[in-house]
């Protein structure tokens, strides 16, 4: 298997016997501009890796703050090329980075040029929470043809026998849905987390992040406990969008990575 | 290793060619494993089939009956015409039949709550009707814009017990409602059966309603060979998601002589962009779960769809569609929202029929179809739907003051 700036960073973390910290964040917001100045922010406060949302008309699996996000985005008139603008511009700070796309977005830019655009703008891979391994032939092909990591999500309904089916198909991480529903923060982290990830590692060596309800230091710190990888998404929109300027967001971003980034480590 | 060699292909049902399969979160594969296996035990079980048909006698009120419409058949040069009545159904259309079908399933699974969508309310009227038979709780997921033009139905599902929760993401129709009821079911998966209301959707969901549907098609072709003496020269449905269209349809596919005709919703009309004509005016992508015709942007996100019929007002259509489009079966035309109304005029003034605005576009199509095959030829329409709940719309668009 082929290394990646992503596939990497999770070797230096667990020899830091820490977890990485990945945020979140959906291109073209607040603003087209603007979204990499708060993904700069994320990087200095101390976030480990990106994951660029590409915004979709129709998010199933995200809740109302990253709904919320996309439709501002897709009223700024987000496409594709403002996509790979943005991973060129967050790989440049020199943090590994990967898309976050619903399907559709890739088979209608072309399953394999989004491959390579993505590579060519210094991506490590492609979350893609609608694409089920059955449907993925073409995308196991072109993503392995660029060298790029695919990261399918499991959940916890995901059966013993399903397991090892969705895991060997994933490379880079694999991403563990914390608990049953969409995106957003939580009060807590569910408790089937933990035993998901044991799940999981029973099955494959990779590195595995779990994502879905985590918003703060203490939440991180409960997850890095049992996880090599924490996923933070909605908590950084919601700084953004309680911020009246972006001034004001980019502090309020880099502050709680900061934070954040203490709760990763052991 | 070759790791897709780890997965049996063979096993992957629910395509149609390219199109159909499953686009969904992985939590959701268990419940729809689940089902699939729900719904071919109960394909094979007889005694599922009779207590589904004594409902259907008792309950629904099947067989419908076909009704042949003379003077309406005088403005389509000529050519007989034989509506079949779904509209006689009780709650007033095809959509009972899959929605006493999945009840029944969602029975069988142990399951208490079924969520649903719905657009022009047809879909989660049955669906509150049929929790309401089975002691089932249900809510039902309407784009905020649909409660409004379909106030009526709103007040009749709350009658009949369901919760109706209006959606006020994105285009605030059906296709938001879908979204909005797929979160539920990703949440609440265990205790609960997302009831979908059309042949979309992942798989098994666009085998398992068109199954349900069928029975339309088997009543009707039966009927036309008995009270008529022969078969259809073409078979006219609307076309929204496509699940009445599918339902008659399917037993006359294999009939090379019978052409199969749908009528898509054409808006303002398909050149002005307008529009809910997704395989006239669509391409292939991925909606809700499955691989079909959508109306899409450059970058792939959906288009809002535009109709005067909440029922078709969907950018999506059932993947089976789709493919009997492609390879040549079923042929599928537009028809704008004027063309359909004029329609829908006519068969109430002339038959004293008022039907659905969504069917009224097959009715519009008749009038062109029926003039294309002269006098000789016999049509059946599905009639899918009653209008009652359209007399709002209708007298806005005709000028009657309420």
């Amino acid at each position: 298997m082929y290394s990646t700036p992503l596939s990497e960073l999770f070797i230096h973390t667990k020899a830091e016997n820490r977890a990485a910290l990945i945020g979140y964040l959906p291109a073209g917001f607040p603003t087209i501009a603007d979204s990499s100045k708060v993904i700069a922010a994320m990087v200095e406060g101390g976030v480990d890796a990106i994951e660029i949302g590409f915004p979709y008309s129709d998010p199933v699996m995200d809740g109302p703050v990253i709904q919320n996000a996309a439709e501002q985005s897709l009223k700024n008139g987000t496409g594709a090329s403002d996509v790979f603008d943005l991973m060129a511009a967050t790989t440049k700070l020199g943090v590994p980075a990967v898309v976050m796309t619903y399907w559709n977005p890739i088979e209608r830019y072309g399953v394999e040029a989004f491959a390579q655009s993505l590579k060519a703008a210094g991506g490590s891979g492609v979350i893609t929470p609608d694409l089920t391994v059955e449907e993925s032939t073409q995308w196991s092909q072109a993503s392995q043809d660029s060298q790029i990591n695919r990261i399918y999500v499991v959940a916890p309904s995901t059966s013993e026998a399903r397991m090892p089916l969705v895991t060997s198909q994933c490379s880079g991480f694999i991403y563990a849905a914390s608990l049953m529903g969409v995106t957003g923060t939580r009060n807590s982290v569910s408790g089937d987390a933990r035993a998901l990830v044991a799940r999981i590692r029973s099955t494959s060596d990779l590195p595995v992040a779990v994502g879905l309800g985590v918003s703060n230091a203490a939440q991180a710190h409960e997850v890095a406990d049992y996880a090599d990888g924490v996923i933070v998404g909605s908590a950084f929109i919601r700084e953004v969008q309680e911020s009246v300027n972006i001034e004001e967001a980019c502090e309020r971003v880099r502050e709680l990575a900061r934070s954040l980034s203490q709760g990763v480590r052991r | 290793m070759n790791p897709e060699a780890t997965i049996d292909k063979s096993a992957i049902l629910g395509h149609f060619g390219s199109y159909g399969g499953r686009f969904v979160p992985e939590a959701l594969i268990g419940a729809l494993d689940q089902l699939e296996a729900a719904h071919l035990a109960a394909k094979s079980d007889p005694s599922f089939q009779a207590e589904l048909a004594e409902l259907h006698r008792t309950y629904t009120g099947r067989p419908s009956i076909i009704t042949e419409v003379k003077r309406f058949a005088e403005h389509a040069g000529g050519a007989r015409i034989f509506l079949k009545r779904e509209d006689l159904n009780h709650t007033g259309s095809h959509k009972i039949n899959n929605v006493l079908g999945q009840a029944l399933l969602t029975k069988r699974m142990g399951k208490k709550r079924i969520i649903a969508e719905t657009g022009a309310g047809q879909h989660g009227v049955a669906s509150a009707t049929a929790a309401a038979l089975m002691g089932l709780e249900c809510v039902v997921y309407m784009g905020e814009e649909d409660t409004k033009r379909q106030a009526l139905n709103v007040a009749r599902m709350k009658l009949l017990g369901a919760e109706v929760v209006p959606v006020t993401q994105g285009s605030r129709t059906l296709k938001d409602a879908i979204n909005e009821a797929m979160r539920d079911w990703v949440t609440n998966v265990e205790t609960t059966h997302y009831l979908l209301g059309t042949v979309a959707g992942p798989h098994p969901f666009p085998e398992m309603v068109r199954d349900f549907h069928r029975v339309i098609g088997v009543e009707a072709r039966e009927q036309m060979l008995a009270e008529v003496g022969r078969l259809p020269d073409a078979v006219l449905a609307c076309v929204g998601g496509g699940s009445n269209a599918i339902g008659i349809w399917h037993p006359f596919i294999d009939d090379a002589g019978v052409r199969l005709i749908g009528f898509e919703a054409g808006g303002s009309g398909v050149e002005t962009g307008k529009h809910a004509a997704t395989i006239t005016g669509g391409s292939p992508g991925v909606l809700h779960g499955t691989r079909t015709y959508v109306l899409q942007d450059a970058n792939g996100q959906t288009i809002e769809s535009h109709s005067i019929s909440a029922g078709l007002d969907y950018p999506g259509v059932g993947p089976e569609h789709a493919y009997l489009h492609d390879i040549g079966r079923a042929e599928y035309r537009a028809i704008n929202d004027d063309q359909a109304m004029e329609a829908f005029s006519l068969l109430s003034r002339t038959e004293g029929i008022i039907p659905a605005i969504e069917t009224a576009h097959a009715l519009a199509g008749a009038l062109i179809i029926g003039r294309e095959l002269g006098p000789d030829a016999i049509l059946l329409i599905n009639h899918s739907g009653r209008g009652d709940k359209d007399v709002q719309t209708a007298a806005q668009y005709f000028g009657i003051p309420l």
